[in-house]
Parts: C-alpha cells; structure tokens; sequence
C-alpha cells in the first residue's frame, strides 16, 4: 500500500486531487471554528457587500458572510454526499460479491433488474424517491444511495468474478463455510481496494446530484446553508450581486474536481499498467 | 447480427421497461397522501371523497390499479393530471416534443466538440494541448448544470448582454427567435458531455494508436494522416457509440435541470413542477417515458455497434 500511495503522489492528478481534498477534510473538521462570523448573523446594513477584506466571499441579501456560511455548509455538502455514496458502496458491494459467488439464476436475475435501474438516470430516480419520501436532506441522500446501487452492484461483481476464481475461494469452500462467510469474510476485503477507487470518483457525482437536489428545493431546506440551495437562493438576486452564486457554485465544482482527480489518481496508482497512457 | 440476438435484445427492453414500471407505480404507491384528498381539498364531503375514490379505482388492490395502469400506457393512455385534469398523455407529448429539440441541439454540438478535442488529445499525447484538453475536461465534468447555468446567465445574459435570459420561444414560430433561446441551454447540456465524451474518446484512440496493425500501417510508409483517418478513426470511434449511449442518462438528468433554470417548458418542468404538486399520474408517465427514451436509445446504440463491429459475433 505505501508503494501505491507514492505512485499516488508522483501523478499529478492524484497530487492535485489529494491537496484539494485534504483542504477539504480541514474544511470540514474545523469549518465552523474557522468561519470568521456567525454563519446565521443577520445585518441590514452589511447586504450585498461584493468580496474585498472585511468579508472575504462577500455577503448575501441578508447580510449574513458568504464564506462563514461555505465554511459551516461543508459539512453538509461534503458528509452527506460521502454518506450516500458509502452507504450504495457496502449495499453494492454485497449484493454484487453475492452475484458472483452464487452465479446462476440469483446472478442473472439480479444483473438484470440492475440494468433495468440503470435506465433511469440517477436525477429521476432521486426525483421519484424525494417526491414519495418528502422533501429533506436525509431524504436527498437515501435517494442518491437507491440511485446508486445498480453501478456499485455492477462493478463490485465484475471485481469479485475474478476473485471468484482464486485458489483462497475453493479453500473456504472445502473447508466447508458457508456461502455467507465467504462472501463477507473472504471475497469483500479482497475486492475493497478497486471498489473504494470507484466509489471515490462518484463521491463527485453524489456532491452534485445532492447540490442539484438541494437547487432544485428538493433537497436540504432552507435556512440551512447547503451550497446547492445558497446558489438557488442566490439567484433572485443574480445580476445585483453575482457573487452570492457565483462562490457556492466554485466550491461545489472544486470539492468534485478533487474527487474527480483523486480517483483517476487511485486508479493509476492500484493499476500500474494504466497509468503509462 | 442474427436473429436471435435480436430478440434477446428486444426481450431485456421488455423485461427493463417492466422493471421500471413496476418501481414507478411501486414508489408512488408509497405515497402517504390520499390522492382524492390531493384532488378535491381538505374541505371535501366524505361522500365525494368516497365517489373520487370509486371512479379513480383507489378502493381496489394495489395490483389491480397497477395492471390497469400499465394497459393504459401500453396504449398510451397515461391518465388525467390530478392539477387540470387533463390527459397526461397530450400534455407530456408536447412537452417531449420540446425538450427533444433541446437534446437533439445538445447532442449534435456535443458529438461536433468532443470527438476533435479527444483526437487532437490522443494524437498529441504528452503535449501541451493535450494537457489543456485534460485539465478542461476535469473541470467540465465536475460543473453541474445549474452551475454552468448560471454562469452562462451571468455572461450572456447580464455582462454582454448578447441573449434573452430565460423563456422558450417555438422555432416554427420564430426561428432567429426560438434559436437565441436555445443557445445557453444547449451550451449547460453539451458541456458535461463534452468533457466526458472527449475524454473517452482520447483513451480508446490512444489505445488504438498502440496497436500493432497501427504500427504497420505506419511502417509500410503511409503518412500520419492517412493513418489516424482511416485505420486508426474507424476502430478508435467505434465504442463512443456505445458511450454516448450510456451518457443519455446524463443527457436526459440535465435537460430536467436546465429546462427549470431556463424556464423552457419541456418534460423536465412537467416533472419537476409534478413532483412539487406530488402530481403522481404525471410523475409516472414522465419517468416511464423518459426511462423508456434511455433503453430505446441504448437498444439502438447496440445494434449500430453489432452491425458496424462485424468482430463481435453475438449469439
């Protein structure tokens, strides 16, 4: 694993992809002791302030700072997408490792009820959940998670077939365990590594789907300060001050450029013969 | 590409489509709210409420209800909007009809950027240009739609103020018109897909440009051109069929969005302006249509690749 990480850190992408996230995870650990004001401290005479010294990002129609409520908002954006996306990691991962073991009938049934899921994109399938569910940011995040699982099934089978094959698989099954202790115990921590590199590139997905969620009043409510819903806010009062959008939106695409790039990065790094490309 | 093929293919399609339909009516079912409550209000005598209830079959099993509304969609009868009344059906099919214009213009701007950035990615691998083309197509692929957006918006429509913000104008009607309207949505839409199109398209290509017949053709002294066009092209572009089919999904997802930032009223408003009002006939119709639209393009897309990859013999 150490070899992996140092071809993680010579590539640039993983580089880059590491530094943004780390950020990141300060961001996110000690955002609301960093945020130089009360994120909900409201100011008549402070509205509208364009970014300069006092407030770094500028204020909102309410007065309240604009990088305050980033900061605060990290945790929301950032942990909840990551919630989703684990949460459609470990259903995906056992459902598709139980695929390949079992094979036959279960698999075939299975691989092709997911490929049915698949057909509906990710945002419908979001809308169908939040519009039975209601409207909240729990609700946004089990929907991202349903919306998720038929690609994590699909990869964590296609990783596990091959393990599937392997001299350590027949032992157990000699040994005489069962399908369940082989499945959790002995295929899943084989077959994490690859998995957790995919999982890593749709954590970007999830922050997006959860912010467009968020955008389109779907998702987490108002006031809180999601960075999805600051944009939707921010735009009645677009062409006054276009920064109120403009610095949510940023932080949405960094944190998924970071993901992005840290899980191309993996991906080389686990991968040696694709990263000659 | 036998018959066979054909048909296993035709039969997924089927048993897809019955999948989706059951998770339509199946999550909507889940529903809390009483639809006839939805319907006439809260203020509602419970002698009309029971009538409603008689007339729209609520009183029946669950699987009753979903065979009679899967009889109606196979004849295209998706029911009445719970908000006016009106046919589902009428209403969705002129929005569809819109919202396939925007996709089409998306689709057609995509597949015109995409495919010269990833070749002129592939073949100058390593280069400054292709450094270029990798870094943008990072930072496209992690704007969503409704950041590009407004973004767009900001630029075009506020600081040069070069076209109208918001607002469908049909292009039978006014064409200068109905295409100055469309710009900035197709723009939100494609770039997404530019990103990942070309970055797909760089991949294969670089691996094709590694392969021995490549070599070959290099070495029996025919110049690079005529080999990136000919031999290279042909095998290099083949699975960005199959690509761009799987990124319909994305496509159909950010027309939802734009169509609500731009105010465009396709299938996407319907939606989400459904799920608002937890319109629910209107929800399952536009969900099934537009799941039905991902698997009609896909079905299509793998057999365009069966028939132009005559390698691949499918039983």
């Amino acid at each position: 694993m150490p070899d992996s990480l140092k071809r993680l850190l010579r590539s640039p992408q993983g580089m880059i992809g590491a530094v943004i996230l780390l950020a990141c995870l300060v961001l996110v650990l000690l955002g609301p002791w960093l945020a130089p004001y009360d994120h909900q401290a409201l100011s008549i005479t402070e509205r509208y302030r364009p970014p300069g010294a006092e407030h770094w990002l500028g204020t909102d129609q309410l007065g309240r700072d604009i990088a305050s409520r980033i900061l605060v908002g990290a945790r929301a954006t950032i942990l909840l997408s990551l919630l989703a996306t684990g949460l459609a990691m470990l259903i995906g991962a056992m459902l598709g490792t139980a695929c390949a073991y079992l094979g036959g009938r279960f698999d075939e049934v299975m691989m092709r009820t997911m490929d049915a899921l698949m057909s509906i994109p990710s945002l419908l399938f979001a809308l169908l959940i939040v519009s039975t569910l209601g409207k909240s940011g729990m609700n946004a995040v089990l929907a991202i998670t349903v919306s998720f699982i038929p690609g994590m099934v699909r990869i964590a089978r296609s990783v596990a077939l091959a393990q599937r094959r392997q001299d350590y698989v027949g032992a157990a099954i000699a040994r005489g365990e069962s399908s369940l202790w082989i499945v959790s115990r002995e295929l899943l921590p084989n077959i994490a590594a690859p998995i957790i590199v995919e999982a890593t590139i749709r954590v970007a997905f999830a922050i997006m789907l959860f912010a467009t969620l968020s955008f389109l009043g779907l998702g987490a409510q108002p006031p809180a300060p999601e960075w999805g819903l600051m944009v939707a806010e921010a735009r009645g009062y677009f062409f006054q001050a276009p920064w109120m959008m403009l610095m949510p939106g940023l932080a949405i695409a960094l944190v998924a450029i970071g993901f992005n790039l840290l899980g191309d990065g993996l991906r080389d790094a686990l991968n040696p013969r694709s990263g000659e490309r | 590409m036998t018959p066979a093929y054909l048909l296993k293919r035709l039969l997924m399609v089927a048993y897809t489509l019955l999948v989706v339909s059951l998770l339509v009516f199946g999550i909507t079912q889940l529903l809390p709210a009483d639809a006839a409550v939805t319907i006439l209000g809260q203020s509602a005598t419970p002698e009309a409420l029971e009538a409603l209830r008689t007339r729209l079959g609520l009183d029946q099993p669950a699987w009753w209800q979903y065979a009679q509304w899967l009889g109606g969609v196979v004849q295209g009868d998706f029911g009445t909007s719970m908000r006016n009344g009106l046919p589902v059906g009428g209403t969705l099919a002129e929005a569809l009809g819109r919202s396939l214009v925007l996709a089409a213009c998306s689709l057609a701007l995509m597949l015109m950027v995409a495919i010269p950035l990833g070749v002129v990615a592939a073949v100058r691998r390593g280069r400054p240009s292709d450094l270029v083309v990798s870094a943008l197509s990072y930072v496209g692929v992690s704007l969503p739609e409704f950041v590009t957006a407004t973004l767009l918006l900001l630029l075009f429509a506020d600081v040069w103020n070069l076209l109208p913000a918001t607002g469908y104008v049909s292009l039978s009607e006014d064409f200068v018109g109905g295409v100055r309207h469309l710009i900035l949505p197709t723009l939100t839409v494609s770039l997404i897909m530019v990103a990942h199109v070309s970055r797909m398209v760089r991949s294969e290509l670089v691996d094709v440009l590694h392969t021995d017949y490549i070599r070959a053709a290099r070495l029996k002294g025919l110049s690079r051109r005529r080999v990136l066009l000919r031999h290279a092209l042909r095998n290099g572009l083949l699975p960005t069929i199959t690509i761009v089919a799987l990124d319909i999904g994305y496509l159909l997802g950010g027309i939802v969005v734009v169509e609500e930032i731009f105010a465009i009223p396709g299938i996407g408003r319907e939606l989400i302006s459904a799920v608002n009002a937890r319109d629910l006939p209107v929800i399952q119709a536009g969900v099934m249509i537009l799941a039905a639209t991902y698997c009609l393009v896909n079905f299509l897309a793998d057999l365009a690749y069966a028939y132009l990859d005559r390698r691949i013999q499918y039983a």
